[in-house]
Parts: structure tokens; C-alpha cells; sequence
């Protein structure tokens, strides 16, 4: 009796991670890990990385062809765009003006209106300039680009991101590549509180733990790149960061305890003997 | 009989020579690219797939032509 109910309990939370999947622009998702495919050793480790990781959506940039050796190895040879959905980039780009021209190019090279734009204002930070940003994305919009937006960790804005027309905000945990994890948990759970839009965690994670905290706070996913990229067995560190991602969604639609500030005992006072 | 290398064009910033009468899709095809994994900007405008074998590159074409590549 015990085992056969343990079992459809095991199996009932299975099933509810399954039918848990995110919508962003009309499209449905079941992995809440979105993986970039920088930084990597080869084209290989990239591919079995993502394989790990779950991951139905990856990151690309968008660079010219080296237009003197045409027939070196690309990355879509390694990844399907058929199989797994391309979000390109602006990375690198410091300007509305520029982040526009490289989005209409990669709309162009892949057929996709899905993007992920990201203005920066400095090379030292990487933090995004908001200014640009938002004027980047009221523009794209119109341009009938779906774009996922990455911003700062501030509430104020990442409503002036939705306002200006973005399918979902991307607030940053910590600067990009730095993997110290989300430094302002308050700030991120006001974006989550206040978004009508999908809120993914972009920049910052450094672990596993990490990640289980972005879903734990109810954000609906978790970007990262360096930190798969750089572990020192980034499979291994992409299979961990599918399970963070996992437990921490359960254990946000689980609903945390409280906490005290003192001890609690968890066997019963009574009949002690 | 001598080459036609009339046009002079820049193509991720470096010079090239090309016959005159090139079309987009014969400079895809000379320089080895499959034409439904890129993207081709000239002079700062798209050029869609669709129009590669009617669009003719002229003198002093400016040619950005991207693809996808890892990237955070």
C-alpha cells in the first residue's frame, strides 16, 4: 500500500512538471533554461551541453562570415535551429540604432521575430543602458520583432521595458559573466510581482544554487552561458543546472514554509517518555 | 582576354573585384556561401534571400553578410 501510493505521488509530481511549461509571444516551453553557446571549448562540448541542459531555446550572436575560409565548421551544423529555437542577440552593441541593424540581420539570416536584445553602455560593467533599451525595443516592436529584453534589476524599469512593448523581461542577476549569483532578491521578486510578462533571470548565475534561487523567487526561467561554459565539466554543470532549475520551480509552486527565528521541533512534545 | 574585375566592392570590410553584371546570388556562389544561412546587408539594406538572382552588385557596393555564431 505504502510503496503503490508513494509511487503515484512520485508519479503526480512528474506529471505536474511536465504540464508546467511558460508561454512567451505565443509560444510554449517545457525546459525553463534558456542556454548561450559561447565561450565553449568546441562545437562538441557546446552541443552535449545543451543536450544536458534540457534546453529548447539557445542564445546565438549574430558576426560576419569569414568570407576567406567559407567552409570552416558552423555552429548550426553542431545545434539544429529545426530542433532547438535560435533567440539571437545584440550582444556587443552599445546603440538602439545598432542592436536594430543586427536584429533586422539575424531576423533575415533565421526567420525569426523571437530576439533577445541587450544595449550596453560600457564595456567595464556590461550593465545595460536603459535609456537605449527602451528606446530600442518601442522601435523593434513596431518593427514587429518579439524581443525578450535584458535589463537592470529595477522594477521601474522592467515595466518600462513592458510598457515599451517587450514579450518578456530579462533583468540581470549579477554583470554578465561575473557568476556571483542574484545580488538583489528583493528587486528581482518586485520585477516577478509586478510583470504581466514572462520574467527570466539573465546574467549572474555562478552555480546551481543560484539558479534554483532565480525560480525559487518565481521567475519563470533562468538564461545563462559562462556558467555551464566555464565549469570545469560543463555537461556535468548543465545537467546540474536543469535540475536547479526544476527544483526550484517546484519549490516555488510548492510554496516555501515560513521562517522563524527560532527553533521549531519537528518530532511531537507529547508522550515523551 | 582579360578578367572583367570592374566593380570594386567591400565585403566585410575587405576590397574585392567583381565582373560587372554580379548578381547577389552569383557573389554568394563565388565565394563559397550557402546562401539559407546568412544574411546580406548592402549599403546598410537588407537584401531578402528572395531577391539574390535579381539584385546586380554595383560599383562601390558596401556588403555586410552575417551569420550565427555562439553567443551568450
Amino acid at each position: 500500500m505504502a510503496t503503490s501510493s508513494r509511487s503515484s505521488i512520485s508519479s503526480a509530481a512528474a506529471e505536474m512538471a511536465k504540464s508546467d511549461k511558460w508561454t512567451v509571444a505565443g509560444r510554449s516551453f517545457s525546459s525553463r533554461l534558456i542556454v548561450g553557446t559561447g565561450k565553449y571549448k568546441s562545437f562538441e562540448e557546446n552541443a552535449a551541453a545543451v543536450a544536458a541542459s534540457g534546453a529548447e531555446i539557445v542564445t546565438v550572436a549574430v558576426r560576419r562570415v569569414n568570407v576567406s575560409d567559407p567552409k570552416q565548421p558552423r555552429l548550426s551544423d553542431f545545434i539544429d535551429p529545426k530542433k532547438i529555437t535560435y533567440l539571437p542577440n545584440t550582444a556587443g552593441c552599445f546603440t538602439a540604432e545598432e542592436a536594430m541593424r543586427t536584429l533586422r540581420l539575424a531576423r533575415e539570416a533565421g526567420g525569426w521575430n523571437l530576439v533577445k536584445l541587450e544595449v550596453l553602455a560600457e564595456a567595464k560593467t556590461l550593465y545595460p543602458d536603459m535609456i537605449e533599451t527602451i528606446r530600442a525595443t518601442e522601435l523593434l516592436a513596431k518593427e514587429g520583432f518579439e524581443v525578450m529584453v535584458y535589463c537592470t534589476d529595477d522594477p521601474i524599469m522592467a515595466r518600462r521595458c513592458e510598457d515599451a512593448g517587450a514579450v518578456a523581461v530579462m533583468p540581470l542577476g549579477a554583470p554578465i559573466g561575473s557568476g556571483l549569483g542574484i545580488q538583489n532578491p528583493v528587486t528581482i521578486r518586485l520585477i516577478v510581482e509586478g510583470a504581466k510578462v514572462p520574467v527570466l533571470v539573465d546574467a549572474g548565475v555562478g552555480t546551481a544554487s543560484d539558479a534554483a534561487a532565480a525560480m525559487e523567487l518565481g521567475c519563470d526561467g533562468v538564461l545563462m552561458n559562462t556558467a555551464i561554459a566555464e565549469a570545469k565539466d560543463p555537461v556535468l554543470m548543465a545537467a546540474a543546472m536543469k535540475a536547479a532549475v526544476e527544483a526550484g520551480r517546484l519549490a516555488y509552486r510548492a510554496g516555501r514554509m515560513g521562517k522563524r527565528m527560532y527553533a521549531d521541533p519537528s518530532s511531537p512534545l507529547a508522550g515523551l517518555i | 582576354m582579360s578578367v572583367d574585375t570592374s566593380l570594386s566592392v567591400r565585403i566585410n570590410g575587405e576590397e574585392r573585384r567583381l565582373a560587372s553584371g554580379t548578381s547577389v546570388a552569383a557573389l554568394m556562389a563565388e565565394l563559397g556561401l550557402d546562401a539559407r544561412r546568412i544574411a546580406v546587408e548592402r549599403n546598410l539594406a537588407i537584401v531578402p534571400r528572395s531577391t539574390f538572382a535579381e539584385v546586380e552588385v554595383e560599383d562601390g557596393d558596401q556588403f555586410e553578410i552575417v551569420h550565427f555564431v555562439g553567443g551568450g
